[in-house]
């Protein structure tokens, strides 16, 4: 378990508990180096205190965790390599953005001369002399991602990264994340946009009640729910007949709106367009469509749409 | 420790900050000197409490050192606001979980601060050292107090001690508003309770319970600033003050070793 270079986070069993409240219940999972992990679950299901737990801020009440090789016990030994943001992003209001930086900057030993350069890639290239109590949500938003990336990391932990930013902020910041792994770096992301979690992520962690209830590939999980069949017929009438069909085969299916939804595998949908065909119904559309991130997220988690 | 101390001092050297406390330590310097000297025929009193500091007590060569040490209860007062407010912002801000990321050692944490704000409080209790035995030295004609004695040895060698005394009573004051910052994590609690109980509650007690000042930190501190007083000796007052200190800090670095860092 300790010290596998090919792991970039490794969680065994974490547990954080807070009286007899549990926030975190036995998270066991791993991030591969040089991937994009996304870390969903609805309000309150444990993320953040998992993540706090993976950088140190607070103690596991049992379990054990690795980042980059390194025991969580000692994160003096790997944050150097982490860029973090966690809940939001938090400085000095009275200093400017740049000066934010370079506090940080100071701290962790790394360059000052650094800083415009990431201020420019995080689109705040102009902005880095305002003080940052008069920024809007979406800069503070990416100052706290310039901030994360200001030690060169090996791994990116990210807490709700794109809160508070427009739509073609959201796009920078994937494009900005997916270079970054493409560079090697591994980013573990938290978000509740779960279509750009779906967009970006190799692999999710997937909480709810502090338990961890998937954790792996993202195709995976997609595959492992039911895959639909969206048929439409020349003529309406037809749709209660192919219903009917995919019944007789072993498939459940409705109609709605004008489209009949059968339950069955992407595999199965040229088997639908033979039967339907052999009793006279002409299909004008027929496509096997795989349950979105959502779906799957609210169909795993029991969340309220 | 290097790198920590340079982070905490670009935020302390920020002009609003740095400059606006500066001011403040000269201007307070300033009036408790200009008191002294000014005030020397009022019936009043010219210092502390109504007491009066007569031409004989200025003239001497520790005369020159009076109205220096008169500040240090304010200048101490600065340090405990400055100490305080730095150190409990990072719970209010949230900013602590960017230091802790950045340097997860958290006691090295706490010591680079420390340093960095005795640094912020050295430079403040020289400007007010300048300050005083400047408008001193101007005064002094007017106010018809000979300073014949203030340039000999045994003035420069009390100068000595009285600096070192005034930046020890500064650095406790601070070093309270660390602990209090520490333990409340906020500013204004940490401010006003720090201040309502050395300002006030101290001084009622000291008031109605006979030789309690003794064993008051603030008054501790006031006695270590003159080198010693009516209210405890020196080495009683460095001893004592020592101990609570070394409680207090030790309280708040077990505290900070290992709270949650949850907001």
């Amino acid at each position: 378990m300790f010290n596998k270079p090919e792991i970039a986070i490794s969680a065994t069993d974490l547990t954080k508990k807070y009286g007899d409240r549990v926030a975190v219940s036995h998270a066991t999972f791993e991030v591969s180096l040089g991937t994009v992990c996304g870390f969903v679950g609805p309000n309150g299901s444990g993320k953040t205190t998992t993540m706090r737990m993976l950088l140190g801020l607070i103690s596991p009440t049992a379990g054990t965790a690795t980042i980059l090789g390194e025991s969580i016990n000692h994160p003096e030994r790997y944050l150097h390599r982490v860029g973090a943001m966690i809940e939001g992003p938090a400085f000095y209001p009275a200093l400017s953005g740049a000066e934010n930086l370079r506090v940080l900057a100071d701290l962790g030993g790394y360059s000052i001369h650094q800083i415009q350069d990431l201020l420019e890639r995080v689109g705040l290239g102009d902005r880095g002399d305002s003080k940052y109590k008069t920024y809007s949500l979406g800069m503070k938003q990416r100052l706290g991602i310039a901030a994360a990336l200001l030690p060169n990391p090996h791994l990116l932990v990210l807490d709700e990264p794109t809160n508070g930013l427009d739509p073609a902020g959201i796009q920078e910041i994937r494009e900005l994340l997916r270079t970054l792994a493409d560079d090697g770096t591994t980013v573990f992301i938290s978000s509740h946009l779960l279509s750009e979690i779906e967009m970006i992520s190799d692999s999710l962690v997937m909480l709810r009640k502090g338990e961890v209830i998937f954790a792996g590939k993202t195709q995976d999980l997609l595959l492992r729910q039911q895959p639909t069949i969206m048929a439409r017929s020349l003529d309406p009438k037809d749709l209660l007949r192919l219903v009917q069909i995919a019944h007789d085969a072993g498939h459940e299916g409705s109609i709605i709106n004008d489209t009949a939804h059968i339950l069955g595998p992407t595999q199965w949908a040229p088997v639908l367009n033979r039967l339907a065909f052999d009793s006279g119904i002409v299909l004008a559309q027929l496509a096997p469509v795989l349950p979105s991130l959502e779906e799957t997220f609210f169909e795993m988690t029991g969340d309220q749409k | 420790m290097n790198r920590v101390f340079r982070a905490e001092w670009r935020k302390l050297r920020r002009p609003t900050l740095f400059y606006g406390t500066l001011i403040a330590v000269m201007g307070v310097t300033a009036l408790v000197t200009s008191l002294l000297f000014l005030m020397i025929d009022s019936g009043n009193g010219n210092s502390r409490e109504g007491q009066l500091i007569n031409r004989q007590v200025l003239s001497s060569f520790k005369g020159i050192t009076i109205g220096f040490s008169g500040s240090a209860g304010l200048l101490g007062l600065v340090a405990l606001c400055v100490f305080a407010s730095q150190t409990a912002q990072e719970y209010t801000y949230g900013t602590l979980r960017n230091l802790l990321v950045r340097q997860p050692k958290r006691m090295t944490l706490l010591a680079g601060k420390f340093i960095s704000m005795a640094l912020f409080s050295l430079i403040s209790v020289i400007l007010s050292a300048a300050v005083s035995i400047g408008l001193a030295f101007a005064l002094a004609e007017r106010a018809k107090v000979s300073s014949e004695l203030w340039t000999t040895a045994d003035a420069r060698t009390a100068l000595i001690h009285t600096f070192i005394n005034v930046f020890l009573s500064v650095i406790a004051f601070g070093t309270i508003g660390m602990i209090l910052g520490l333990l409340l994590r906020s500013p204004i609690s940490a401010i006003s309770i720090g201040v309502a109980w050395l300002l006030v509650i101290e001084t009622i007690l000291s008031a109605v319970v006979k030789n309690s000042a003794q064993w008051m930190p603030g008054q501790l501190i006031n006695s270590i600033a003159s080198g010693g007083d009516f209210n405890a000796s020196y080495s009683h007052a460095i001893t004592t003050l020592l101990g609570y200190l070394a409680f207090g800090v030790l309280v708040v670095a077990v505290l900070f070793r290992h709270r949650d860092v949850s907001n």
